[in-house]
């Protein structure tokens, strides 16, 4: 297996939905290659980092909902 | 004894917007607004759709409260109303034309090997996204990478949905919403190393 071909196969790999033969050649490859092992351990931080900077509080931005969209959405309501 | 739980609450809550109760539904929009903002920014990354949607997303659900049987919590419900607000909302809007991420993939050498030597990042993931500042600069990169890559990204790796419902909320094959996934991944993750990588400031 090459690198550009694991790269190709990273989804899968990280999904668990490699199968066995496919999985053994990747996982063979990780051992000599270092540059593709740092690249999985990338590609799954970068999943990872994703998940935590959208899902953590400070990512629900304003503080003070603006009161014009609490108005609107009123309005709207009582038509 | 105890106070009233968080679910008594709750309960108490959905009696009074069942009934019509208008400070009721204004104290739900004033609480989760923010939020549900948040959640459609992200998806259609214009500040006045994503207002539109929230909007769209409130009436939607006032409008079903008969079908919300309380069996989730209030908030999930109102998220999945805002996700699907902003989804049809993108469907109606005229797309814009898109920037290529050609750019932010990886490029191979003849051979096969990355024509890229990559620099390990500094620390683990998680100790970086312990600061503020980082978290916000992965949120301001994912709203940089092209809609049709980031609404993928933002439905997979953020509102966990599965390839088929991914694929079927944007009118995608699931195989076509697991490439564009890939390549979101990709070109995300190619934004993001100049920030965590060694050298970096």
């Amino acid at each position: 297996m090459k690198c550009r071909e694991l790269a190709e196969f990273l989804m899968d790999y990280v999904g668990n939905e490699l199968p066995g033969p496919v999985r053994a050649e990747f996982e063979q490859h990780l051992t000599k290659c270092h540059n593709c092992h740092e690249y999985l351990v990338e590609y799954e931080g970068t999943i990872r980092a994703g998940k935590i900077a959208c899902t953590s509080p400070d990512a629900d931005v304003p503080a003070d909902v603006p009161e014009d969209l609490v108005r609107a959405i009123m309005a709207a309501l009582r038509k | 004894m105890g106070g009233a739980t968080p679910v008594d609450e709750e309960a108490a809550m959905l009696d009074r917007l069942r009934a019509g109760d208008e400070t009721a539904f204004e104290e739900v929009v004033r609480a989760y607004s923010g939020r549900l903002l948040s959640v459609t920014r992200r998806i259609l990354g214009s500040d006045e759709d994503a207002r539109d949607a929230v909007q769209d997303a409130f009436l939607n659900a006032f409008r079903s409260l008969k079908k919300f049987e309380g069996h989730a919590k209030l908030s999930t419900w109102l998220h999945r109303i805002a996700v699907n607000a902003s989804l049809m909302k993108l469907r109606t809007r005229r797309r814009k034309p898109e920037q290529s991420i050609e750019t932010l993939l990886p490029s191979f050498l003849d051979d096969g090997h990355h024509s890229e030597q990559f620099a390990s990042w500094t620390e683990p993931v998680d100790r970086a996204m312990e600061r503020a500042e980082t978290r916000a600069i992965v949120r301001r990169l994912i709203d940089q990478l092209p809609e049709s890559y980031r609404t993928v990204l933002v439905l997979r790796d953020i509102e966990g949905l599965d390839t088929e419902e991914t694929a079927h909320m944007l009118g995608l094959t699931p195989n076509a919403a697991k490439i564009r996934l890939h390549r979101a991944r990709l070109a995300l993750r190619s934004l993001l190393a100049p920030h965590l990588s060694r050298g970096a400031v």
